[in-house]
């Protein structure tokens, strides 16, 4: 396999990272919903919570994305 | 791709201080943009009017919102704060807004400049360097009791330390990354799905039909979607510096 198939095979499984930031996000939302909807009168005061967890799931797949861009565009 | 190019606008190639090009390029054009429109928003709320106008209101709630945001988060502390962090979120949102504006239909090229690490890099390091300066001047040098959480295990200190000191140190970089990529992944969604409209028309009916009118359905539930991303990132930009500014002023 020569060196450019390589580099975008590997970019290509980088996205895969993307993926599973979904499941992250998708499992922080949704709890989030599980609970609020049980105790809708504490749920405005998580939202700062909420978000914050909402961006540490999202920066992990964002690093995917990195890893991809590095792959393609920076290694020789 | 053409619209992340950063080029020097009105003729200003060649301007320099010592050695540094300091040419006006289209990134501060629209920074300036995002600032000016941020003043004209702001300074038609300052009348002071008894009962707010329409226009008042709107810059009472933005203000208030960041003021609770940093009541809930820092505390009582955090009021000194409030300037600043309403600048960052609001200049970060005016810019990630005027950013998707369709100023393409009446040949002008919008421009993000949260889409560059180079922009929202400088911005994570001020909030950094807040921190850092607060925490070492407000603490001393009890400040680095951060990287110890209280009651953890004596064998357990080395690698808590080295461990709470890393995910210390990457903050800057995580804060400015998040913003760039996620804008910039954005944009460059919305090229990709424009490129298939445009391509796919001009391929024939079939493909008109199969590929060209299902990318036009789908990219305009991915603007809508931009337009929420949009306000979601500067919303956690400003959040993650109200928490770091929370470990200065109240440790942990």
């Amino acid at each position: 396999m020569d060196m450019e198939a390589a580099k975008v095979l590997g970019a290509g499984f980088a996205a895969i990272g993307c993926g599973l930031a979904a499941i992250g996000v998708g499992v922080v939302f949704g709890n989030f919903l599980e609970g609020a909807l049980r105790n809708p009168g504490a749920a405005d005061g998580q939202q700062g919570r909420l978000f914050i967890g909402f961006a540490a799931a999202e920066l992990l797949g964002l690093l995917s994305f990195v890893v991809a861009m590095i792959l393609i565009f920076v290694v020789k | 791709m053409h619209q992340f190019a950063i080029e020097p606008l009105f003729g200003s190639d060649n301007w320099s201080i010592a050695g540094h090009n300091i040419a006006f390029t289209n990134s501060a054009l629209w920074m300036a943009l995002s600032f000016g429109l941020l003043m004209l928003f702001v300074s038609g709320g300052l009348k002071r009017q008894l009962v707010p106008g329409r226009w008042q209101m709107a810059v009472e709630s933005l203000t208030g919102f960041v003021d609770n945001m940093l009541a809930t988060n820092v505390g009582p502390n955090g009021k000194k704060y409030v300037p600043y962090v309403f600048s960052l979120f609001s200049f970060i949102l005016f810019a990630n807004y005027i950013g998707l504006v369709p100023l393409g239909l009446i040949g002008l090229h919008p421009y993000t400049f949260t889409s560059h690490f180079s922009a929202t890099g400088v911005l994570s390091l001020m909030a950094f360097a807040i921190v850092l300066v607060v925490g070492f001047a407000k603490h001393k040098l009890h400040f680095f009791s951060l990287f110890v959480p209280h009651g953890t295990p004596l064998v357990m200190i080395p690698l808590i330390f080295v461990v709470e000191l890393i995910s210390f140190l990457v903050r800057p970089f995580s804060l400015g990354l998040r913003l760039f990529v996620a804008m910039m992944a954005g944009h460059v969604l919305l090229e990709v799905l424009s490129s298939f409209v445009i391509t796919g028309g001009n391929a024939g009916a079939v493909t008109f039909a199969a590929a060209a009118v299902p990318s036009f359905i789908l990219m305009i539930v991915i603007c809508a979607l931009e337009i929420l991303v949009a306000g979601i990132q500067a919303y956690v930009f400003a959040l993650l510096t109200c928490v770091y500014l929370n470990d200065a002023e109240n440790l942990h």
